[in-house]
């Protein structure tokens, strides 16, 4: 494994140069560095591959925000407490804003907008429609994010195990009762 | 910011030797926070997450082992039954996208004195392994809180595993917080009943510098249990337990509580996981008999 060195400045290739000699006894040498520059990664997200140049220090949320285009996940906090930003990877739920975007290559990213097949909507996103489960809609993609992991952990066995499950995501205009609902009904569509 | 990538043990810690100033990242659940909001910025970041060897656990008859980056969804689902302490304190963590990454070798990283498993891994007498290119170390938890934020580990050195045995009696963990989910604990307490050495271990979390046992109260139960034909417990035995463990805290004032609230707390929470522990253990001795 070579890591890519197209945006590399100057000064990045004398930095990392350094530190691969420090290291060149290694089989491989799997450092990205930057100093600003930036490092090409493919992120599979939605069944689609994506070359993407980022930096280090961009996080999956901001790349697939700002560098993809896929402004469906949503940023809230940015520090891992509204879950606005749910996303699920390899199947499992993780906040995109705790995740460096050059630690999920390799991953399968799913977001709100690989949901739908077509025009025909995932049974979590009929049960917020039906069930009137937002407001303002800003939680809404990660909620319904985290819905859908909720539902395949098989946590929906009751209302109270619904509000557990779904804590970590907030929602600020209190539309908690019909999320619950949503989640509930949609529990009992879904085949696990 | 230069971002290491080591797939094996022994190439994190040669990386680690050749720049130990690089920040590791597990679950980044700690890490990427102060990322995010520039309370940080590291030359080198060191991505422990494709290292396989710290996300695998062992066990044998009496001890488990398991991978310093063993997120704690994986640690409740497969090692719950042999250490429910820590089951039970990994489940209080952040919720459910939090556990599906965090850690404990995070937990024990960052050390804060609110980490929820410091008090369990305390009084379960559980070890920190550690390792550098220059060999390993075996680091009891009761010697790996220095500070606030501070633990025994050398700038070349990465946790590897943390090593606990197997519970062999009840045991138990509460925090207290505002609400039941996505808390920071205000004060928390564990304790793990040891009927094979026919004591118990006991610690806090929140309520000093740094998560500690609290020898007195394991002390005072030593004194009081009777292992052999355990009786229920007098609430006078039990508020004492309760008193040894207030006294034991060290708290300061903060945005999540007074240090006398902590210690008030304290007590409260002591009295009752001794209660539940106990009884466990009495129900469980009856049934055996
Ligand atoms: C919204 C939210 C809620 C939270 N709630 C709780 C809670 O209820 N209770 C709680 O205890 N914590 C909580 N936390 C804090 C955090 O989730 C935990 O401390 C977690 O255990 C950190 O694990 P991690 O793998 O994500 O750590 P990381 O962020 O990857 O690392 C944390 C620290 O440990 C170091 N480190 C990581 N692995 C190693 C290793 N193997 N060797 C040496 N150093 C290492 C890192 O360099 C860093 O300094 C919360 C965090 C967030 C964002
Ligand atoms: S933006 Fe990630 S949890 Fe709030
Ligand atoms: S619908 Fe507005 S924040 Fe949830």
């Amino acid at each position: 494994m070579t890591p890519q060195r197209s945006a590399y400045t100057r000064r990045t290739v004398l930095k990392s140069t350094a530190a691969a000699t420090a290291v060149t006894h290694l089989t491989s040498a799997p450092a990205i560095a930057d100093d600003g520059g930036t490092s090409e990664i493919t992120l599979s997200v939605n069944g689609q591959r994506h070359r993407v140049a980022v930096e280090p220090r961009v996080t999956l949320l901001d790349a697939l925000r700002e560098r993809l285009g896929l402004t469906g996940t949503k940023k809230g906090c940015d520090r891992g407490e509204c879950g606005a930003c749910t996303v699920l990877v390899d199947g499992e739920r993780i906040k995109s804003c705790l995740t460096l975007a050059v630690m999920r290559q390799g991953a399968e990213i799913t977001t709100v907008e690989g949901l739908a097949r077509g025009e025909e909507l995932h049974p979590v996103q009929e049960a917020f429609i039906r069930r009137d489960a937002f407001q303002c809609g800003a939680c809404t993609p990660g909620q319904i994010m985290s819905a859908v992991a909720c539902i395949n952990e098989g946590h929906t066995g009751s209302e109270a195990e619904i509000r557990e499950w779904m804590s970590g995501n907030l929602c600020r205009c209190a539309a908690y009762q019909n999320i619950v609902a949503a989640v509930a009904d949609a529990a009992k569509e879904t085949p696990r | 910011m230069e971002f290491l990538r080591p797939v094996s043990l022994g190439e994190a810690l040669e990386m680690k030797a050749a720049r130990p100033e690089a920040v590791p990242i597990a679950g980044g659940t700690d890490v990427m926070v102060e990322l995010n909001f520039d309370h940080r910025r590291p030359a080198a970041l060191l991505d422990l997450t494709r290292v396989a060897e710290l996300a695998e656990w062992s066990r044998d008859d009496s001890v488990v082992t398991f991978g310093a980056a063993l997120p704690y969804t994986r640690l409740i689902n497969e090692l719950g039954t042999d250490l429910p302490g820590l089951a039970i304190a990994s489940r209080t963590v952040g919720s459910p996208q939090i556990r599906n990454r965090g850690t404990v070798g995070g937990n024990l990283g960052a050390a804060s004195p609110a980490g929820d498993t410091h008090p369990v891994l305390l009084a379960s007498d559980a070890v920190v392994e550690v390792a550098s290119a220059r060999g390993t170390r075996s680091i009891p938890a009761s010697e790996f809180y220095l500070g606030v934020k501070r633990n025994a580990l050398e700038p070349d050195e990465l946790i590897t595993s943390i090593r606990l045995p197997k519970a062999t009696g009840p045991q138990q963990f509460a925090k207290v917080g505002t609400r039941n989910a996505m808390v920071i604990a205000v004060c928390s307490f564990a304790i793990s009943l040891h009927p094979n050495e026919s004591r118990a271990g006991a610690a806090i979390g929140s309520a000093a510098p740094t998560p500690r046992r609290v020898r007195q109260a394991e002390d005072f139960l030593t004194e009081v249990l009777d292992w052999e034909s355990p009786q229920a417990l007098p609430d006078s035995a039990k508020r004492r337990f309760g008193e040894l463990v207030a006294s034991a805290a060290e708290p300061i004032d903060d945005v999540r509580g007074s240090a006398a609230y902590r210690k008030h707390a304290l007590a409260v929470l002591a009295r009752r996981a001794l209660g539940w522990a106990w009884d466990a253990y009495r129900e469980g001795e009856r049934s055996c008999a």
